[in-house]
């Protein structure tokens, strides 16, 4: 039968659509209104203190919008003017400072793609497989193109003391005032002092005006609403990096500063939110892969839970400290999958199963779960979260 | 003939252009120029600017203002500032952080980490407690109150007596339990050294079984729309897989149908009253749903508000004083329900400016509205949740 979508006019090729003066900031049009980011009420104890979940599942390629990108604030996020920022740099240095917004945009500027984990993505999944949807397992992360000023412009502003044995403590304007230590090898490396991400200004969630970006490294460090850095002797071991954002072992002992994102990957489609609904026959299955050690350098799948693997094709080149999004391109016989992704990095090192992680670290860790995800598809698309032998 | 030979070589251009390309360095970006000297931005930070802002404490105690607290003052100042997300022995209400206990259980499953059990460094807790509690009310405390306040953490952790008196100088030599607790990063050698290896790619196992299945099935909204439907199919058999492929086949799931969203759900709680006595109205409702912000850490509003560290407010005017079903109140507010004393715009006025005025010895640890116009708008906004 014809199908009338073609053979009868639509009402959309007769009358006139909407016009240029309508939306003057748009949003996604109607029909995309569920790719956004949602919360699990039972994590925290209020919305507040809390985080919500980038819609990984509905996205493709690599650069995360703004506007549906994790969120994790300590006390909610804050309403800051341009005109009422500051951002003071003291401590060890020759000269104390106080930017203004506007100075800070007159420093020569840099652009550069970085994810931005935060160290508890996946760290309900440690006792096992427990929320059933990738926005919800790994959707603690966002991936954009920041504007910004290298932190060593403003510590030489400043005349800092940057002998290797410093650290570098940064501080945020809100309620939570969260801050945290920097060795001064990292300050001087790659962070960024940003104030653009994707094009335009900062949103108010993700720290407008100003925020810290630490490529590689633990979300809790890009210190948001930034308002303060202080050279100083030693670390502060300031709550966010002694009570919070260690890793328990199992015996009890924990790691600290442990703030290397190391390699992961997941697939995000199939996923449980994203089943196949085509049947059999051509099927793209897309994934995410990163590394806060570098490159990401390949990536393989299995669909047999890890029986065999082969290696996916990336979607481009890998930026450093960057998402990288692979593809596995195959026809679907139907038959039922335990798909599974597993990132390699620059530097040879392999993601590990979760067995391999429960090994070296016990189930308590909470933070830095980057083992290998599986989703069990059946024969009629349905994708699950499970844990295999 | 010599079409082809023309062809060839068009295709050697275009290696020749490739090959070109490949050589070329990586990247044409440079970084920043930094020049010598600096660029004069900026001004020179006054010392009173500093020390407003500059008042993070180290381990060692550097950093720690004059002063001195125990845990006897301390217990009080906790039961105003602390205890309604706290606990008045610091064990935590609902989700909120639980203080004390919690020793010699971090190599359990579910390790209970408290200031006691868990924290290495006694600055921390002044730190943090001085800079960024109590929620809401952030940077409110006086240095004897946090030196009270940690003193009396340290006393419901059995670390100290009643009569221990904290101070700037004995505080940075203070020995935390789990003091050696700690160990700096070693995945390089833990893990790395083993991780860093060419992985399997054929005949890794011999057969996988699914050991586990997701336990937490989350609901989407309901207007989440089809693709974010998650999935909540229980299957009844689950596939091994050998390198043959899968063995087992499971049965058929049956389709779970999408729910209607319940139209009981909006009768249940009274619905946001939209405002069409004119845009005044509306703009003062905008303006207090933001000035609410504040009231947010501890109160809820609107549709399946419960009581939290302070009651839910719908329908609060009109409505005796304490009495709100299961909220813990106050002595102070107990007594106003007995006497039937009534939330009406005046008492909400006077309570939202100083509510330890009002109301003495109330448990709300909130210091007021500053502005007129923030009382107005809250109100306001406060009322379109019914009255």
């Amino acid at each position: 039968n014809a199908d009338p979508l073609i053979t009868e006019l639509q009402d959309w090729a007769s009358y006139t659509g909407v016009g240029v003066d309508e939306t003057p900031y748009g949003m996604p049009i109607e029909y995309e209104s569920h790719v956004v980011r949602r919360n699990v009420e039972w994590l925290t104890a209020s919305p507040i203190s809390s985080i919500n979940f980038t819609p990984i599942h509905a996205l493709d390629g690599t650069i995360t919008p703004q506007g549906c990108a994790f969120e994790r604030h300590h006390s909610g996020a804050i309403e800051l003017r341009k005109e009422d920022y500051r951002l003071m740099i003291n401590g060890l240095v020759d000269k104390p400072l106080v930017f203004s917004y506007a100075d800070i945009e007159r420093f020569p500027r840099e652009n550069h793609v970085y994810f931005c984990e935060c160290a508890a993505n996946t760290g309900m999944e440690w006792a096992g497989a427990q929320l059933n949807g990738v926005q919800f397992t790994h959707g603690m992360i966002h991936n954009m193109e920041y504007t910004g000023v290298p932190l060593r412009a403003l510590l030489k502003e400043a005349g800092a003391d940057i002998s290797s044995d410093k650290w570098v403590y940064v501080e945020g304007a809100d309620a939570s005032s969260n801050g945290r230590s920097i060795p001064m090898e990292k300050a001087l490396d790659d962070v960024l002092v940003a104030f653009k991400a994707n094009g335009e200004a900062l949103r108010m969630e993700h720290g407008y005006p100003v925020r810290l970006v630490v490529p590689g490294w633990e979300g809790n460090m890009w210190v948001k609403w930034l308002r303060r850095i202080e050279v100083v002797d030693r670390a502060v071991e300031s709550r966010e990096e002694t009570s919070k954002y260690t890793d328990v072992l199992e015996d009890g002992t924990a790691r600290k500063w442990t703030w290397v994102m190391d390699a992961k990957s997941v697939i995000t489609s199939p996923s449980p939110q994203q089943p196949i609904t085509h049947g059999k026959g051509p099927l793209v299955i897309s994934g995410l892969a990163w590394s806060g050690h570098g490159q990401i350098t390949r990536v393989d799948v299995s669909k047999d839970g890890g029986i065999t693997w082969e290696t996916a094709r990336l979607g481009k080149q890998g930026d450093i400290k960057a998402l990288t999004r692979f593809y596995v391109d195959m026809m679907w016989d139907g038959a039922p999958m335990l798909l599974q992704s597993r990132a390699m990095d620059e530097t040879g090192y392999s993601q590990p199963t979760k067995e391999q992680l429960r090994e070296k670290r016990g189930e308590n860790s909470v933070y830095h779960n980057n083992c290998i995800q599986t989703w069990y598809v059946n024969a009629e698309g349905i994708a699950e979260n499970v844990e295999v032998s | 003939a010599a079409r082809a030979a023309e062809l060839e070589l068009q295709i050697a251009d275009v290696q020749a252009a490739a090959t070109k390309r490949a050589a070329m360095p990586a990247s044409l970006t440079t970084t920043a120029p930094e020049p010598d000297g600096g660029f004069g931005l900026g001004r020179a930070a006054l010392p009173e600017e500093i020390a407003a802002w500059d008042v993070d404490v180290l381990p060692d105690g550097r950093g720690l203002p004059e002063g001195t607290g125990n845990a006897f003052d301390g217990e009080e100042v906790f039961a105003q500032k602390c205890a309604s997300c706290h606990g008045d022995f610091a064990e935590g209400v609902d989700n909120w952080p639980v203080l004390a206990g919690g020793f010699d259980t971090l190599g359990d499953k579910d390790p209970v980490k408290t200031v006691g059990s868990y924290w290495p460094h006694l600055s921390t807790v002044w730190d943090y407690v001085h800079r960024s509690m109590p929620f809401g009310e952030a940077g409110t405390l006086t240095p004897d109150e946090t030196y009270a306040i940690v003193a009396y953490i340290l006393y419901s952790n059995d670390l100290i007596d009643d009569e221990f008196e904290l101070t700037h100088e004995n505080l940075g030599t203070f020995e935390m339990y789990n003091r050696d607790g700690f160990v700096i990063d070693d995945r390089s050698d833990a893990e790395y050294t083993e991780w860093r290896a060419d992985p399997c790619m054929e005949n890794c196992k011999d057969t996988v079984e699914v050991t586990m299945r997701s336990v937490f099935l989350v609901e989407t909204p309901a207007e989440g729309g089809t693709e974010s439907t998650m999935n909540n199919a229980t299957a009844d058999g689950l596939p091994s897989f050998t390198a043959e492929g899968p063995s087992f086949i499971p049965a058929a799931i049956p389709k779970v149908e999408q729910e209607e969203s319940s139209t009981d759900q909006t009768e249940a709680t009274p619905a946001v009253q939209q405002a069409d006595d004119g845009d005044d109205t509306s703009q003062l409702v905008v303006a207090g749903e933001k000035v609410f912000r504040k009231c947010k850490a501890c109160h809820q509003i609107g549709e399946g508000a419960k009581n939290r560290s302070g009651p839910q407010l719908n329908a609060v005017f009109g409505r005796v004083m304490g009495s709100v079903d299961g909220f813990k109140y106050s002595d102070a507010f107990k007594a106003a329900q007995e006497e039937g004393r009534v939330w009406d715009d005046p008492a909400m006025a006077e309570f939202l400016a100083r509510p330890k005025g009002f109301m003495k010895g109330t448990k709300m640890a909130f210091p007021g509205l500053k502005k007129e116009a923030d009382i107005k708008a809250v109100a306001a906004y406060i009322k379109t949740f019914g009255e």
